[in-house]
């Protein structure tokens, strides 16, 4: 392990991993997911996870979150070890996850109640409710149950309420993957939008190549479980705004997609394993 | 069972609706293919057919059991005819608010009686079951140590509850309350149990990553969550309950309906007791629909 360097050269580190492995029981004996989790994510960046399903991808994202203690190595969360789930790291679960017995308004409060409730009064928390509903164009349907809405609009809920609890981090666990692909292109293009306004530090998890290489910095590509680790990692250095449209036929955009699909089909190609 | 009451008739309803509904469908069919687009179907001013088939299934029902028990008692002289059984029942509800002393008041006063009774148990279990119920389904601890104890005292019997209630409180009133409370506990215990384990692990996760307090996650999540559960322990809580009322009254006397049926047996009014089964089953009847309706408006899918 490096010794840490002075303090002001990492002031733009929030998330470091180091050495973190992830060890489940089971019947059968213990069934390693992860071995060897080294990653560091800067402030303002936009990670994302990629590889096969049952890679572990969605147990780091679970690691990160607190739902799960790693069996062995360290999180760190601007510097400090991370116990448990917080606040701090606002989570934008696949299946929105809203309390159906709560308006789309009150589901979002729950979560500004819980972070600013203390210091600000209710018309302030309300404020910063509708605030975040309208960042995600959500600010007419306030008052719908979650029911009432379509599957895009629940899941552009789920982001305003991680967005409003102002975490460090914005970590999502497949938020497009229950959408048709209309729309997920277009909640993709507003998620970039809310990023660049809002300078979130993003992690989030996917299999969909295009999906990746539009919206990240860098992309964490994951080998094969079990005993799955970090197998490369590939900075994509696309100008933002980035434009769904023009990057169809940008080289580099082709030569990134073309590096991850190599090494998730020809390098480390899923094998089903046998019954 | 009030529950076995209840259910038969409305089923019996629902399948003759859901004909009646398929009929105006067919219907729209043929005509959207013969007009590409009609905006509204000229409809039946009043749909006889659909009463039809709801109303008259249970009446035919209901008149096949007269006429069976009619067939029946026709030479009887100590079993009433239906006919007899209508006469007593006229005059019992002409008056059924009159009072002759302690042990002769109307029927609509044993009801009352009961109903307070069941009213008092079963609030007093709703109290203690819920909150029970909450515990046990929150903190798996608890669980193991009270779920061997409910296994062991559910299946006992209400009356076996009663001599127990007579010693501690020593007086009839109090022990046939404290009947109601002891059986209507359970299923309130257990379905609560039952629905906070049952609470999805995504709504739990909700609450873990934003860290609520075990307050807001009672009130916020598990609360809402658990409430169709909840609701449905309660049904079967009154069920048992007024189940209980008629058999504990009946070995304790005073004023109420299960009383009033053993101090008609005494008199040998039988007409009286079928009366009384009657009321009995349309007011065990009336307390589950009330409580499906308040249950439906907890309805969130």
């Amino acid at each position: 392990m490096p010794i840490n360097t002075t303090p002001a050269l990492n002031t733009k580190r929030t998330l470091q991993i180091e050495d973190v492995g992830m060890v489940f029981p089971t019947k059968r004996g213990p069934f390693v997911a992860l071995r060897d989790i080294n990653l560091e994510v800067q402030r303002g960046e936009f990670v994302t996870l990629i590889g096969h399903s049952g890679c572990g991808k969605s147990t780091l994202l679970n690691l990160v979150a607190g739902l799960t203690t790693p069996t062995s190595g360290l999180l760190l969360l601007e510097e400090r070890e991370l116990k448990g789930p917080g606040p701090d790291r606002g989570v934008v679960f696949q299946n929105h996850s809203l309390l159906p017995w709560l308006s789309c308004h009150d589901n979002v409060l729950l979560a500004v109640e819980r972070v600013f409730g203390e210091d600000e009064n209710n018309q302030r928390l309300r404020n910063r409710t509708v605030a975040a509903l309208e960042l995600v164009g959500m600010g007419h349907a306030a008052a719908k149950r979650p029911h009432e809405i379509s599957g895009g609009m629940k899941q552009r809920v789920g982001i305003a309420r991680a967005l409003a609890m102002e975490p460090k981090m914005l970590l999502m666990d497949e938020p497009f993957g229950a959408l048709d692909a209309l729309t997920r292109a277009r909640l993709q293009d507003e998620l970039m939008k809310i990023v660049a306004t809002t300078g979130a530090t993003v992690m989030m998890v996917t299999h969909d190549v295009d999906e990746a290489v539009l919206l990240s910095d860098r992309i964490v590509m994951m080998t094969n479980g079990p005993a799955a680790t970090i197998g490369e990692v590939l900075r994509v250095d696309l100008p933002r705004p980035r434009d769904r449209v023009a990057l169809a036929e940008n080289r580099s955009y082709v030569q990134y997609r073309k590096e991850v699909i190599d090494f998730l089909y020809t390098r480390h190609s899923h094998v089903e394993k046998a019954a | 069972m009030v529950s076995a009451v209840f259910h038969s008739p409305r089923d019996a309803a629902l399948i003759p609706e859901t004909k009646a509904d398929a009929k105006p469908t067919r219907t729209a069919a043929y005509a959207g293919a013969a007009h590409p687009a009609p905006a509204k179907l000229p409809r039946d001013p009043f749909d006889w057919r659909g009463l039809g088939g709801r109303v008259f299934p249970p009446l035919a029902g209901m008149a096949l059991l007269i006429g069976i028990w009619g067939l029946l008692t026709a030479n009887s002289t100590t079993f009433p005819t239906p006919l007899a059984t209508f006469d007593a029942a006229w005059k019992l509800f002409a008056n059924p608010f009159y009072r002759n002393g302690p042990n002769d008041q109307g029927i609509g006063w044993n009801v009352l009686y009961s109903l307070e009774r069941v009213g008092l148990g079963f609030g007093l279990a709703a109290l203690v079951g819920i909150p029970l119920g909450f515990v046990i389904g929150r903190f798996a601890l608890l669980n193991r140590m009270v779920s061997p104890l409910v296994s062991l005292l559910k299946p006992v019997s209400p009356l076996a509850w009663l001599p127990i209630g007579l010693l501690v409180f020593k007086s009839a009133n109090p022990a046939a309350i404290w009947t109601i409370f002891i059986c209507s506990i359970w299923p309130m215990v257990i379905n609560t149990a039952v629905g906070v384990q049952k609470v999805p692990e995504d709504y739990l996760n909700v609450a873990r990553v934003l860290k609520l307090s075990e307050w807001k996650i009672a009130t916020r999540i598990l609360l809402p969550s658990v409430m169709p559960y909840l609701l449905t322990g309660v049904r079967l809580s009154v069920g048992t309950a007024w189940l209980v009322i008629v058999a504990a009254e009946m070995l304790t006397g005073g004023v109420g309906i299960g009383f009033w049926v053993w101090d008609e047996w005494n008199n040998l009014n039988v007409a009286h007791i079928i009366v009384a089964i009657f009321v009995i089953g349309i007011v065990g009847l009336l307390l589950e629909w009330a409580l499906l309706a308040v249950a439906r408006r907890f309805d969130y899918s």
